[in-house]
């Protein structure tokens, strides 16, 4: 039997109708809107001002404390000014708008050859340091700056680095096709990655939705000492760091603890991938693939697209927004952010753009819980979501807390399975948000 | 294109729904309501669409001049509380009493509460428990299987096994020879036994059973925990004295114990949220209905043993939880 996650899970409609379209690059637009807060941690520090000319690649803004990331112009222009403009979370944050040139003129430091570069020349040390200066933040989604994961706390032992090729939200297939063009790529990086952290094991997980990838994959490992991929049984969230562990080694983090408790480290291959460019090409982070799908789009496919686009751009790239939409979600159904324009910039953690049309997007009318147990059941963490909702709804928060309300993913299972449609996540993040911050001053 | 959206995730959901569940749960009694049919004939026929209709009047009318609140018949639950109720009352229950069993069901065991999700205890239990009280005569007095497919009131009546057994010992007969007394366990299989009018076919409830468990409309822990129960402890009772206590298969064919383990005890609402409550709500419903049966003053426990373990379920969920993701020492 196929491994998977041991608790709780759902299996929702796949919908990959993106599978296997080549990725094909984005032309650069007139104008980018580069977010300076694309990731978790401290929003970064702009390094230009109004007027500046800059080259691709070239820094616009810095880390501004150890989480928190580089920013780099994914353009050639002149910075135009720096305001702020509405993101993903349907807020105005500061953005650095830079009116692009016609000419794409990169800095001359980053090897734009095609070619494969296998050895790595760099110490455990340097890579870490290059990966943050790259400005490399978790791609999957999460956007947790890469350089703080490789960095092992004291005391800490890591030995098994865990890829994540699992790709468990419906609809987004960005992480597959950049695995079956980039794989070799992504085998280096991973080499780069397990010399960071000292590692000789490399497990890649791919769900088994994916049979070419894993094929794929799995004949590039042969060539690639201490690789290995491991095919998992398809199954929500396994793409969630705590699930894909546990999917992997069978180990379990326990409740409140990092990954490295258990000596693993997890990385999207998306990210592995922009890893080998930024450490073997010296290419910082500015450009990504994101998925433009769709029941009702006509051209759905995977991009590569500079940081700061209009998803405009996109949508106009897999063939304009249909008549019928309803919804555009940043992300996957499961747990993307709907957006409230299409002027929003993809941003480092832009893993898809899916546009609902109106008749799917409508949630329907809840109704009184009929205590069915089914949240309980599909949760991954082992929560009891209906609860948690009551809960929070009342704001009985020492129970909530109780509960283990700080455990949540926010993965979305239980409002997903309800049969009363109860918008349980909903009521859950706000128990989640207070308790958080009563534990924050509490600690204090 | 108007405005867009915007709401937080998911943005799919699984389709299921609380209409689903319930319809499920009807077809899943289908087996058994042919069953009462082809063993009682009209008998049951009449006390089940008396006591379906009779349900979902009540929910009805409760709902738009008491309650004022939109109607949920629709949604199937007052349905399986009628088609519940009818299967635990004898198939020669005059049409009147069956109404005020129904009444009493949906009024007070369900819409007095709240309605459906809010009720502490089963609605067609309370339904059945409050008639068994009231009516004890009616309530006690079984058509005979087979022989009165085209009779209703005047059908000809018999003991059911487990009251023939309970009155034997009492009188100071053998077991052995009680046994005799009773059907083969084949036709008790079949449901060719006197009892009430859909709990009779052990083989219709297991089909329903397995219906429900494909579909994933409840899970095997409610019921294998309340059948394992009766069967061990009774197996344990029969080993000690095979003189004097029957062993797990009368048990389990006998009675309530698959319809109650199957559709009463597994009930969403009345029953724990956590497998390993679930399994202590069954051990515990398990328990109590075989010592009711062996040792109390009723031939049957079932319906008692249900309504108890309701009783305890807010208090099993409040100290029993999932098990936690991370709990696992690596
Ligand atoms: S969103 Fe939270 S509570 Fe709901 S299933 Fe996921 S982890 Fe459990
Ligand atoms: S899934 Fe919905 S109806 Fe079922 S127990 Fe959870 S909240 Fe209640």
């Amino acid at each position: 039997m196929l491994k998977t996650f041991s608790l709780g899970g759902v299996h929702p409609a796949e919908n990959k109708i993106s599978a296997g379209k080549k990725i094909e690059v984005l032309p650069t637009p007139a104008q980018v809107s580069v977010p300076i807060s694309q990731h978790i941690g401290a929003p970064s520090t702009p390094v230009v001002k109004k007027g500046d000319s800059v080259k691709v690649g070239q820094l616009i803004a810095k880390s501004s404390g150890f989480v928190s990331a580089n920013i780099h112009s994914p353009v050639s222009g002149t910075v135009f000014k720096i305001d702020n403009v509405l993101d993903a979370s349907g807020y105005k944050r500061p953005a650095i708008i830079i009116k692009v040139d016609g000419d794409d003129e990169w800095d001359e430091s980053i090897d734009r050859s095609p070619e494969l570069k296998k050895d790595i020349d760099l110490s455990p040390e340097e890579i870490i340091k290059k990966v943050g200066e790259a400005g490399i933040v978790g791609l999957g989604g999460a956007t947790f700056p890469s350089h703080v994961k490789l960095s092992v706390p004291p005391g800490k032992k890591c030995d098994v680095l865990i890829l994540n090729g699992v790709e468990c939200e419906p609809y987004l297939t960005s992480d597959h096709q950049l695995m079956m063009e980039k794989g070799e790529e992504i085998m280096v990086g991973a080499k780069i990655l397990m010399k960071a952290l000292k590692v000789d094991k490399c497990i890649i997980g791919i769900e088994n939705n994916k049979p070419d990838a894993i094929e794929h994959m799995n004949k590039l490992a042969q060539e690639y000492e201490g690789i290995t991929v491991q095919p998992l049984k398809v199954q929500y969230p396994q793409g969630g760091e705590k699930q894909l562990i546990d999917a992997c080694i069978g180990r379990q983090v326990p409740s409140g603890k990092l990954p490295i408790e258990v000596g693993a480290v997890v990385q999207n291959v998306g990210t592995t991938f922009a890893v080998y460019e930024a450490v073997q090409k010296n290419k910082p982070l500015f450009e990504r693939v994101v998925t433009v799908t769709g029941k009702s789009v006509k051209s759905p496919g995977n991009f590569l697209a500079r940081v700061g686009t209009p998803i405009n751009d996109l949508i106009e790239a897999a063939g304009g927004l249909p008549e019928d939409t309803g919804k555009i979600i940043g992300g996957g159904p499961m747990m993307g952010k709907a957006l409230v324009s299409t002027d929003v910039p993809v941003t480092k953690g832009s893993s898809g753009v899916l546009i609902m049309p109106d008749e799917m997007a409508h949630r329907k009318q809840a109704q009184p819980c009929i205590r069915c147990s089914k949240c309980v059941s599909v949760c991954p963490m082992g929560l009891s979501p209906y609860l948690l909702m009551t809960l929070s709804e009342k704001g009985i928060w020492d129970r909530t807390e109780e509960e283990q309300v700080m455990d949540c993913i926010e993965c979305g299972s239980c409002s997903f399975t309800c049969p009363s449609n109860r918008p349980l996540l909903d009521y859950i993040r706000l128990g989640k948000g207070t308790v958080g911050q009563i534990i924050r001053s509490r600690n204090k | 294109m108007s405005t867009l959206i915007i709401s937080p995730s998911p943005h799919v959901h699984s389709g299921d729904s609380v209409k689903k569940n319930m319809y499920g749960v009807i077809i899943a009694l289908l087996p058994a309501l042919a069953a009462s049919l082809w063993v009682f004939g009209l008998g049951a026929l009449v006390v089940t669409v008396t006591a379906v209709a009779a349900s979902v009047l009540f929910e009805y009318l409760i709902e738009k001049y008491l309650l004022k609140v939109p109607s949920t018949i629709s949604d199937g639950s007052a349905v399986i509380t009628g088609l519940l109720l009818a299967f635990n009352l004898p198939s020669n229950l005059p049409v009147w009493i069956i109404i005020i069993g129904a009444l009493v069901a949906i009024g007070i065991g369900k819409m007095s509460f709240g309605g459906l999700g809010n009720n502490p205890f089963n609605p067609a239990l309370v339904g059945r428990v409050f008639l068994l009280i009231s009516f004890p005569v009616q309530m006690t007095s079984w058509p005979k299987p087979m022989a009165n497919v085209g009779t209703y009131l005047d059908a000809t009546t018999g003991a059911t096994p487990l009251s023939i057994i309970k009155e034997g010992l009492k009188n100071g007969e053998k077991l052995t020879d009680l046994l005799k007394e009773i059907p083969s366990f084949a036709d008790m299989f079949l449901g060719k036994m006197g009892g009430s009018a859909g709990e009779v076919a052990a083989i219709a409830l297991l089909i329903g059973l397995v219906y429900m468990l494909v579909r994933k409309i409840i899970t095997w822990h409610i019921p294998f925990a309340v059948l394992g129960t009766i069967a061990v402890f009774t197996g344990l009772l029969n080993l000690s004295n095979p003189e004097e206590y029957a062993g797990p298969v009368f048990h389990l064919l006998t009675g309530g114990a698959m319809l109650g383990a199957i559709f009463m005890a597994t009930d969403y609402v009345t029953s724990p949220m956590t497998p390993k409550g679930q399994i202590i709500f069954g051990v515990g419903i398990g328990v109590i209905t075989v010592l009711i049966r062996v040792f109390g003053a009723y031939p049957e426990g079932m319906s008692f043993a249900i309504l108890i373990m309701n009783a305890f379920v807010p208090l099993i969920d409040r100290y029993v939880k999932p098990k936690r993701f991370g709990e696992k020492v690596k």
